[in-house]
């Protein structure tokens, strides 16, 4: 009935807005808007959410016609039910001007509803909310303080900065009143105008004179939230308000002291509210500031050895007290109580407290690390803990509280939480674990075991980087290797589906199946494992749905490897040559390459896919140094990547024939960046010993972004020039030549670093006989580097059938003459023979 | 304080104080979210939760739910009394409040919330200021009306 006359009604009112004829009102007799808290009851029947949809579109609608009549009783009622409707989730946006007559309303009760409806339907973003500037400035100067109240009141929880602007100083006249009603509410709103308009800060400066005289808790609590905001704006401000230091502490001890007050009491302590503002308004005034902080040590002190800690409310003030105490220039005893308050926390049954201390905990364990550690067991209890923001603070904490002392214990309580907790906090637990583990770990054995472990409980959570950050400590653990592989074989015999452990699994048998075979396992019972059943495996990863097509490379990869390291290399062909027309483009393209290492490189197979080195972890490994290749590799190629140049190490004997022999030797790259010439000694010409014979192989692909070209065409190891642009052709030249052996150089300049020569040498045998067990090392003159790269094999066969090829590069920074050394040693005829050489014809271009 | 929301066990909102400025849009998404994120809770868990930059402090009052969304700086101990007196206030204003006063006189919890709040500060720490003002207010209100017409009894 409601909208059938306001439809009628509407009617024939629309041409009459505001000059409403009382005889119309009479014929129409329009019924009263129905009650607001009849409109809530009738709405709460509802039993659907269209029922109720239906009710509010009514009464919307209902409420319309009525703000359009400019009906002034009413309005309040209609705006009140438009706010209920809102808070439902309704649209009341063609309410907005109707509160904005509210406020411009003679009545309070129109006001009231007014501001309540523009602070819940207004907002800066709108242009209409600057109406309300006039109307708000009025109504602070009204003559009852209650109205004065709602427009301080509004004005400070969304005054925008154009109205602040406008009316800041009103506010700040309404700072100065004997009101104490109307002084805190124009403290708060002060705040708020500086919120918004920081630069109309200094304003106020005046008023603040006198602010902490007050008696009134209420201008008193709001004064301190006002200094605090200055001060925490500008520093000037700060210094201008330590002399303040002395009254504040006077205020809070009065606080402390004083008996009981009915009005302020919460729990037997006086004023909380205001014990913990101005706690928070002394850290901010002691902070970098040897005087305050004395000033106020003692007050602390106090507070917090007297405050009763039974209830919350105290331990909010302690809480707010340590902060306070671990944030200015205390003394360290005050440290020390406040940190033991944080341990009594951690016990506290309240699991509220037990989270603040452990948070407050997490802030100071920089910087009072030992006061924190006394409560390690603690909080590693906390890791227990039924709550989610518990668990992970006591997480953090503990990591921050590993150290080489405590490591072994710390890492089974943390191994223990990484197994039960939940899915969340894996991959942070893991990284954290992987990073103690680095830092502190006691033994290569022990670490080796720690990553197990977190790569079978979580295997699926760790980071993409902890893959090749791993295989680089797999790598460099050289006698745990045996070890490793074994346990990561039989962790993949159980569980295939988590491919951060796969793709480490995969890479390391790839790498050290050849041990995993031979049984060669100190640490443990090695265990019996045939190539066939390796290679299971290796192929079971490759056809299983878990794998992702990374996994899938990996496998394919670590399968290619053991060609070298297995003897079934037919099966490891076959393989390969199936993938050749795999529909994964990734795996496709290295299938084909690696075929393409069966058939015509196959002699260059060994080279490519020995022992990986040992890698360092440098920053700045010098990638301008590495030899880019056709075009198609990566441009940001990761660092382990590429064996970085090596330096002579310092102190290497200085006998030129103290070289270290034996293919099987791993070599140890000593790494440092490449411009640094090598220190030590005074001999001309040392040796890298280390170096001798399998300088770094190709890098296996594996550890990290799944390159577009398998990694054996990088560095230049191929024999064929794959640079595009060479600066200058370089004629070869014969380095040696005896006894039926010749060695010929040829020469590249790399790219894009000049500095780099590289040298492909040709080794050829013109007798009958092979001559075996070839080796050849290289030396050169303190100012160069060199580096020698593996051998295509180490044997020459006879009549020049074949050769062996080797790649040395040389950097020479200083474009000396190039001189070598050469040291030959081979089998011939049964034979040992051994020669030294001098090289020094190198063709001017090589080096210049 | 940067909000503060009260909602019932069913995710019905009963009232909600914005201190920060947020599209109407903005708001509802947050109101969801944060509802939704609270309910989630098990009754051991603690009263604090980070979400997205904030600290979240609740407490369940009976079947409603105050929530307040605080800066890094700010207490979360002390903002669990100043919830604690909110409710004060509104248990000493209707006597024994339970949701549905709330319900049936939002307006007048929001005039409770704006005399002991400004800002997003606790702008008195008395008890008895705050309601001693909500009185004279109320009274002031009523005073009006006895004013006004005679065919209008209670405006609203």
């Amino acid at each position: 009935m409601t909208s059938w006359s306001a439809v009628v009604g509407s009617q024939c009112l629309s041409l009459h807005q505001g000059h409403l004829p009382t005889c119309l009102c009479v014929f129409q007799r329009m019924p009263a808007p129905i009650r607001l808290r009849e409109l809530i009851r009738t709405i709460r029947t509802a039993r659907t959410q269209a029922e109720e949809r239906e009710m509010i579109q009514k009464e919307c609608a209902a409420i319309r016609s009525s703000f359009r009549e400019e009906d002034n009783t009413y309005r309040c009622r209609n705006v009140a039910k438009l706010l209920y409707m809102h808070m439902l989730g309704y649209p009341a946006h063609f309410g907005q001007l109707e509160c904005l007559k509210l406020i411009a309303s003679q009545k309070f009760t129109d006001k009231r509803i007014g501001y309540l409806g523009a602070m819940l339907l207004l907002d800066e973003r709108q242009d209409v909310h600057l109406l309300m500037t006039n109307c708000i400035k009025n109504d602070l100067n009204h003559s009852t303080q209650y109205v004065q109240g709602l427009a301080l009141c509004t004005l400070g929880c969304m005054g925008s900065s154009e109205m602040c602007r406008d009316l800041a100083g009103e506010v700040e006249k309404l700072l100065k009143t004997s009101n104490s009603y109307l002084r805190k509410k124009a403290a708060l709103c002060a705040v708020h105008v500086i919120r918004k308009v920081p630069e109309l800060m200094e304003m106020f400066l005046p008023a603040t004179k006198n602010l902490l005289s007050e008696k009134n808790h209420g201008v008193l609590h709001t004064s301190v939230v006002l200094l605090t905001e200055m001060c925490e704006r500008s520093p000037d401000m700060l210094s201008h308000f330590r002399k303040l230091v002395p009254q504040l502490v006077r205020i809070l001890k009065n606080l402390i002291m004083s008996g009981y007050s009915p009005e302020h009491d919460v729990s037997g302590i006086s004023d909380p509210f205001l014990q913990v503002r101005i706690l928070r308004l002394l850290r901010i005034l002691g902070r970098s500031d040897d005087d305050s902080s004395e000033a106020m040590n003692d007050i602390l002190a106090q507070v917090a050895t007297n405050t009763e800690t039974s209830k919350n409310v105290g331990n909010a003030i302690l809480y707010e007290t340590v902060l306070t105490i671990m944030d200015i220039k205390s003394e360290s005893g005050l440290r020390v109580l406040a940190i033991n308050i944080l341990g009594r926390f951690l016990l506290n049954n309240d699991k509220n407290i037990r989270y603040v201390a452990l948070t407050s905990l997490l802030k100071t364990v920089q910087t009072d690390h030992n006061a924190v550690q006394r409560h390690r067991s603690t909080i590693v209890d906390c890791l227990k803990d039924l709550d989610v923001s518990i668990k992970r603070r006591a997480m953090e904490l503990s990591f921050a509280l590993v150290n080489g002392n405590n490591i072994r214990g710390m890492m089974k309580e943390l191994l223990y939480f990484l197994d039960s907790c939940d899915p969340e906090f894996k991959a942070d637990c893991a990284s954290g674990v992987f990073l103690a583990a680095e830092k502190y770990a006691p033994s290569k054995r022990w670490h080796i075991d720690t990553i197990m472990r977190v790569l079978t409980t979580a295997g699926s959570y760790v980071r993409d980087d902890s893959v090749p950050n791993l295989i680089q400590l797999i790598t460099n653990s050289v006698e745990m290797h045996a070890y490793t592989v074994q346990r990561l074989y039989k962790a993949l015999l159980d569980d295939i589906s988590q491919q951060p452990l796969v793709q480490v699994s995969s890479w390391c048998i790839g790498e050290y199946g050849d041990l995993l075979v031979s049984g060669q396992c100190e640490e443990e019972e090695p265990i019996q494992v045939t190539e066939d059943e390796v290679l299971d495996v290796l192929e079971g990863l490759l056809l299983s749905n878990l794998s992702t097509p990374v996994t899938r490379g990996y496998s394919l990869t670590a399968i290619m490897k053991l060609s070298t390291r297995f003897s079934s290399v037919n099966r490891i062909k076959k393989v390969v040559s199936v993938y050749g027309s795999s529909i994964d483009v990734e795996l496709q393209q290295r299938a084909v390459e690696y075929n393409a290492l069966f058939k015509k490189y196959d002699h260059m197979r060994p080279a490519l896919l020995e022992r990986m080195p040992i890698m360092e972890k440098t920053a700045s490994n010098g990638p301008t140094e590495i030899v880019q290749t056709n075009g198609e590799t990566e441009p940001s190629v990761p660092d382990t990547k590429h064996p970085p140049l090596v330096t002579q190490p310092a102190n290497q004997a200085n006998d030129l024939l103290d070289l270290l022999g034996g293919n099987d030797v791993v070599p140890v790259i000593q790494t440092t960046l490449p411009t640094k010439p090598a220190s030590a000694g005074g001999e001309l010409l040392d040796l890298l010993g280390d170096l001798s014979l399998s300088g770094g192989p190709a890098p296996a692909p594996v550890p990290s972004v799944p390159v577009s070209q398998p990694p054996f065409l990088l560095d230049g190891l191929s024999s064929q020039p794959l640079f595009t642009d060479i600066a200058a052709v370089i004629p070869p030249m014969t380095a040696y030549n005896k006894n039926g052996l010749k060695i010929e150089f040829t020469f590249e300049r790399a790219n894009p670093n000049p500095n780099i020569a590289v040298i492909t040498i040709h080794a050829t045998n013109t007798t009958e006989a092979d001559m075996t067990e070839f080796v050849f090392q290289a030396a050169v003159p303190k100012t160069f580097q060199l580096q020698l790269l593996s051998p295509s094999s180490n044997i020459v066969p006879a009549l020049n059938q074949g050769s062996i090829t080797q790649i040395i590069r040389v950097l020479n920074p200083q474009k000396q003459q190039l001189r070598m050394r050469v040291k030959l040693t081979y089998t011939h005829k049964g034979l040992p023979v051994q020669d030294l050489a001098e090289v020094n014809n190198f063709p001017p271009q090589s080096w210049q | 304080m940067q909000f503060m929301l009260l909602f019932s066990r069913q995710g019905k909102l009963r009232l909600q104080k914005w201190y920060v400025p947020q599209a109407d849009k903005e708001k509802k998404k947050i109101t969801r979210e944060l509802v939704q994120t609270v309910l989630a809770r098990k009754p051991k868990m603690c009263s604090f939760l980070e979400w997205r930059d904030l600290k979240v402090v609740y407490k369940r009052y009976a079947s409603l739910y105050f929530c307040c969304a605080i800066e890094d700086q700010d207490n979360e101990l002390i903002t669990l009394e100043i919830i604690h007196r909110y409710v004060e206030l509104l248990d000493k204003y209707f006597g024994s409040v339970c949701e549905l006063d709330i319900i049936f006189n939002f307006e007048k919890a929001y005039f409770i919330l704006d005399e002991f709040l400004l800002g997003g500060e606790a702008q008195e720490t008395s008890k008895k200021n705050v309601l001693k003002a909500i009185e004279q207010a109320d009274l002031l209100q009523e005073s009006e009306t006895t004013f006004a017409s005679s065919c209008v009894k209670l405006i609203l």
